[in-house]
């Protein structure tokens, strides 16, 4: 969902890489006053993992493909904030390095993976967590949470396209969000298979 | 994390970057999908702003498209590493 050069107005790339620099900013403070020793090389591992991760497309229908963004999968191990630090260090480098996702774009695709991806997406997951408890409550939290962030990123796509003029909402948001509710389910399996496993090996890296 | 695990979890990483990540679906994702179907793929047929060394996951020059993937994903998993490994020593330290 990298949102190229050319697709976004600036009366939309603009403000988005606002609200990006903002929210990146604050998850940079937040994590800075409360980061744990065991999170630093966590935080290292996650980036790279997604990073890799995120090369694996995989089909979905009618000649489309769809990838893992890792939002939900870094908040559940790393804690929103330097979660989001993470998915935005991969979209940079993503952007700078391999030309996916334009530079004026940037702003929006961090906004819609990693604060909307990672940020709401956990604010999906802890309640679920905290409501249905034990593993059962991880898994069932990081599965919802990971199929809405990859839908709920597709929506705010649409709107970022219609409010640029690249293409009318009626007909954006109803394409992105139904071949995104397909994708999500990918994401929601290799999240859910992550995050499982790391709940048998090392429960305690779970944030 | 112990040293073995980060280890481990890196060499993970760069398997997928390096031996999997190649034979990766060719289609296009969802977004350049729906740009294909409703009309404004060419919108983003624009000269990029700024030239990426590697553009496309594809180290230029090479003829083998999946070796140039390949090497692509495995120069960037370490590039990913040292850079989020770095944020994150940093934030410690402030």
């Amino acid at each position: 969902m990298h949102i190229p050069d050319g697709f976004l107005a600036a009366n939309t790339w603009v403000p988005t890489w606002l609200i990006s620099v903002a929210g990146i900013g604050y998850s940079l403070k937040m994590t800075a006053l409360k980061l744990k020793d065991k999170m630093v090389p966590l935080m290292g591992v996650m980036a790279t993992f997604i990073f890799a991760a995120q090369m694996l497309n995989f089909p979905v229908l009618g000649g489309t493909s769809g990838h893992l963004i890792g939002g939900v999968l870094a908040v559940v191990l790393l804690g929103p904030y330097a979660g989001m630090i993470v998915i935005a260090v991969v979209l940079i480098v993503q952007c700078l390095i391999f030309q996916d996702g334009g530079l004026t774009t940037l702003g929006a695709n961090v906004f819609n993976m990693a604060i909307l991806g990672g940020g709401v997406g956990y604010l999906i997951y802890n309640p679920i967590r905290k409501l249905i408890r034990d593993n059962k409550g991880i898994i069932i939290g990081t599965a919802v949470a990971s199929w809405s962030s990859v839908v709920i990123a597709s929506i705010a796509c649409a709107i970022e396209l219609a409010i640029s003029g690249t293409s009318p909402i009626n007909i954006a948001l109803p394409a992105m969000a139904f071949v995104h509710m397909f994708i999500g389910l990918g994401e929601a399996m290799i999240t859910c298979l992550v995050v499982g496993f790391v709940l048998k090996v090392r429960p305690d890296l779970i944030y | 994390m112990k040293k073995k695990e980060i280890i481990i979890g890196l060499m993970v990483a760069i398997f997928l970057a390096l031996f999997i990540s190649p034979f990766a679906s060719q289609w296009p994702d969802g977004l350049e999908k729906v740009a294909e179907d409703k009309g404004f793929l060419h919108k983003g047929e624009v000269e990029p702003i700024l030239s990426s060394p590697i553009p496309d996951y594809s180290w230029p020059g090479m003829k083998n498209e999946k070796v140039a993937t390949s090497l692509a994903g495995g120069v960037g998993t370490f590039i990913i590493f040292f850079l989020g490994y770095g944020i994150a020593t940093l934030l410690k330290k402030h």
